[in-house]
């Protein structure tokens, strides 16, 4: 684990950490008694009166000296200090990390595994599941879909019951899980510019906006043979494919001039995946704390 | 003038100091403080308040109970001021009359006073002890030098034990050592935790070590108070002094000064000193020579005072008492007072006005300003409300600021004893009626049971 490509400054390191310290006690050793005149002052004189007394230090302060040289050998033995030499301990952070961690693991393990064993409908009616699935939503999740879980733009709300990938328990506790990749391919050069205003005309006009009603005319043979794919022919979306539902007021990018531009440029979602970094018991109460958002 | 050259050692082995017993008026104050020190010390902690111990350093949860008030890490202001009252406390004693503080109420004194009793009760006064330290090994020595040990020792860890007990509860902490002795079996209690037992050995081992071995090298060597405490000095600060112009010259017979060289002084002080030589770094101020200089000048019916408080002034100017006491309220004394009443002034009021509840508010950041269906705008806060009462208590949150600023979500919190929640809280507002930018808002958590208990907290409402 050493950060150097030769090892030679592993040895360089030891040697100098080694020779110091030796330094040090035959510098202390050599200097506890020193040839000096027999006087009660240090003989120096500042501002015409003041003297410095010659106090010496009490000899148990030099033993304190020696004390941490023997320290320092003891804890180079004992940890990594000497170059790339381990330590008789065989300590590293990450040992250590994952001790806590495991004694962390004993301590509350148990709590979350009083709730794994219940079902996500069950525990979205449980207020203590409840309130750990909040505090876990808050650290984990409320960067992008804000603390309210409302969500934001690019970032989808959770308490409208308007699902990209499925709203069942199983399919919330998939996307947190394993997280989601949202592919709007782009399809200004498929379209081309008109092509781009006329699909979204119709966009707008399913979803039951003002419209061109011309353009959306025009608009609706294309969808028909490039939107339908992904979002249906009735443009109501895919949750297997995250494609969304176009019928209906939710933007996750905006509505007005970002449709179009979601036309002409795509857009990609992505749902970083949990699982390594919460585990599958903080998912399940996660879990439980999406569902009752949108069952209020 | 050439010196001679020798070889010396630059650490010195301490020589020991065999303070002899003193009585009088400085020592009994001593004790007094002694007493009350100790009886708050040892005594506090055992004290229950409300189904809880009253003063309890519980550092594992963050919460500071004395008696009826909690404090959280968030009253670290407290905190400071205390130390702010302490500091110039210690400016204003010491500036009127020296190293009152080392003499009286030091811990390091203190201690020290009660391990040197013990030690008189255990192996006599000064010369018992010369003669015991200089004899031979015996048996009877050990037994004596044994049992001084034991008792001091035993002391020590009732006062590591003391100690811990603040920061645990000490009830459950006697249950605990108890049952390493199998006093209490068959109850079942927790085993004393390893860090329980490193710091009641910690204390106890530097309350022997500091009381018992160390004493006065402790204020010598060690202590930055003694060092700074004589810059606070000036010529009208009562310091304890040798009437040299009353003492000299030393010695018995005709013609001689009061002080008749019997050296008591020098063999009551604490740290070893002879104070007939002026003031000294090493002197705490304990006023032990005072005390015992008093006894002697009693005795050959000559007037009290040969060694007393008393100012630089005093001595050059021949000032009568009255004349040196009127001195100690000079401009340095009075500007002390003045801000040492302010700031206890200042806190008193502080603790009274002290609103038992606290709001952060943290605006999300990631999403700065949220368009909602029909042009409005939403803005998500954090509220962390604190409940630092002993009793569960329902909320109420309400914003006010800019035109048109409406909360969505529930009003309505309940937030358990000595417990805090993070709320997320949602406001809207419609954007026709906001310029674009920041604007200012407040939020306001309001007690259900009592209107008094509110908090406001400002934060910005961003429009895009």
């Amino acid at each position: 684990m050493s950060q150097f490509t030769s090892g030679f400054w592993d040895l360089y390191i030891g040697i100098i950490s080694i020779v110091s310290i030796l330094a040090c006690a035959v510098l202390l050793w050599q200097q506890s008694v020193q040839k000096t005149a027999v006087s009660q002052t240090s003989d120096h004189v500042w501002d015409e009166d003041i003297r410095e007394y010659n106090n010496p230090l009490p000899r148990w302060w030099m033993w304190m000296f020696y004390l941490t040289i023997v320290f320092a050998i003891g804890y180079l033995a004992l940890y990594p200090g000497l170059g790339s030499y381990r330590g008789a301990l065989g300590w590293t952070q990450v040992k250590q990390l994952d001790e806590e961690n495991e004694r962390a693991q004993q301590v509350y393990g148990p709590l979350y595994e009083k709730f794994a064993a219940q079902d996500v409908v069950a525990l979205s009616k449980n207020a203590e599941a409840l309130a750990i699935g909040q505090k876990l939503f808050l650290n984990n999740c409320a960067q992008c879909h804000a603390s309210d879980a409302a969500g934001s733009r690019g970032f989808p709300n959770l308490t409208d019951n308007d699902w990209l990938w499925g709203g069942t328990p199983e399919a919330i506790e998939a996307t947190i899980t394993d997280g989601r990749n949202g592919n709007m391919p782009a399809l200004g050069a498929a379209l081309g510019e008109e092509g781009v205003r006329d699909a979204a005309a119709y966009v707008l006009e399913i979803s039951g906006n003002a419209s061109d009603s011309i353009r959306a005319a025009r608009g609706k043979e294309k969808f028909a043979q490039i939107c339908a794919a992904c979002h249906g022919a009735d443009g109501k979306g895919n949750q297997a494919l995250g494609a969304p539902n176009l019928t209906d007021k939710t933007w996750l990018y905006g509505s007005g001039a970002a449709i179009p531009e979601t036309i002409a440029n795509g857009r990609a979602g992505h749902m970083p995946a949990h699982k390594d970094l919460l585990g599958p018991a903080k998912i399940h109460l996660l879990t439980a704390y999406v569902y009752s958002l949108s069952r209020k | 003038m050439k010196a001679d050259v020798v070889e010396q050692s630059l650490y010195e082995v301490r020589k020991a100091i065999y303070p002899r017993a003193v009585r009088g008026w400085f020592a009994a104050w001593r004790w007094l403080l002694v007493w009350g020190t100790q009886l708050v010390f040892y005594g506090v902690a055992w004290l229950p308040w409300n189904g809880r111990q009253a003063v309890l350093f519980d550092i594992v949860h963050r919460k500071f109970y004395i008696f009826g008030l909690v404090f959280w890490p968030q009253d670290i202001i407290y905190l400071t001021v205390l130390l702010i009252i302490s500091a110039l406390s210690l400016f204003l004693f010491t500036t009127v009359a020296g190293r009152l503080w080392c003499g009286y109420a030091c811990p390091q004194t203190v201690y020290t006073e009660i391990f040197m009793w013990i030690e008189r009760k255990v192996e006599g006064d000064r010369n018992a002890r010369m003669k015991l330290d200089g004899s031979a090994f015996s048996l009877k020595k050990f037994a004596i030098k044994a049992e001084k040990h034991a008792i001091w020792i035993a002391l020590a860890l009732w006062t590591g034990f003391t100690f811990v007990g603040y920061v645990t509860p000490i009830r459950e902490l006697w249950g605990e050592v108890t049952a390493l002795f199998g006093l209490n079996a068959g109850a079942p209690v927790p085993a004393l935790g390893p860090w329980e037992t490193f710091w009641i050995l910690f204390y106890g081992f530097a309350t022997y070590g500091n009381a018992g071995w160390m004493r006065e090298q402790v204020c010598t060597y060690m202590c930055p108070y003694a060092r700074f405490q004589s810059a606070m000095f000036d010529k009208d600060t009562m310091i304890i002094t040798y009437d040299r112009l009353r003492g000299e010259p030393r010695g018995k017979g005709d013609g001689k000064g009061d002080c008749v060289d019997c050296s008591i002084c020098v063999q009551v002080c604490p740290t070893g000193i002879d104070i007939r030589n002026g003031l000294q770094y090493q002197c705490i101020g304990c006023a032990a020579c005072i005390d015992g200089c008093d006894q002697v000048m009693a005795k050959l019916d000559r007037p009290k005072g040969l060694i007393r408080y008393s100012t630089t002034h005093a001595l050059e100017q021949k000032l009568t008492r009255a004349q040196m006491f009127r001195r100690a309220l000079r401009p340095r004394v009075l500007v002390y007072c003045a801000i040492l009443a302010t700031v206890v002034g200042a806190a008193a009021l502080g603790l009274w006005l002290r609103v038992p509840l606290k709001v952060d508010v943290i605006r999300d950041r990631a999403a700065i300003a949220r368009e909602a269906e029909g042009g409005l705008v939403e803005n998500i806060y954090r509220l962390q409300v604190m409940n630092p009462t002993e009793n569960p208590r329902e909320f109420e949150i309400s914003v006010a600021g800019a035109a048109a600023l409406q909360l969505v979500t529930e009003p309505r919190v309940a937030i358990g004893a000595t417990d805090s929640r993070m709320v997320p809280v949602r406001v809207r507002a419609d954007a026709a009626l906001l310029a674009p930018g920041p604007h200012k808002i407040r939020f306001r958590v309001r007690a259900i049971d009592d209107p008094a208990v509110s908090v406001e907290e400002k934060s910005v409402f961003i429009v895009r």
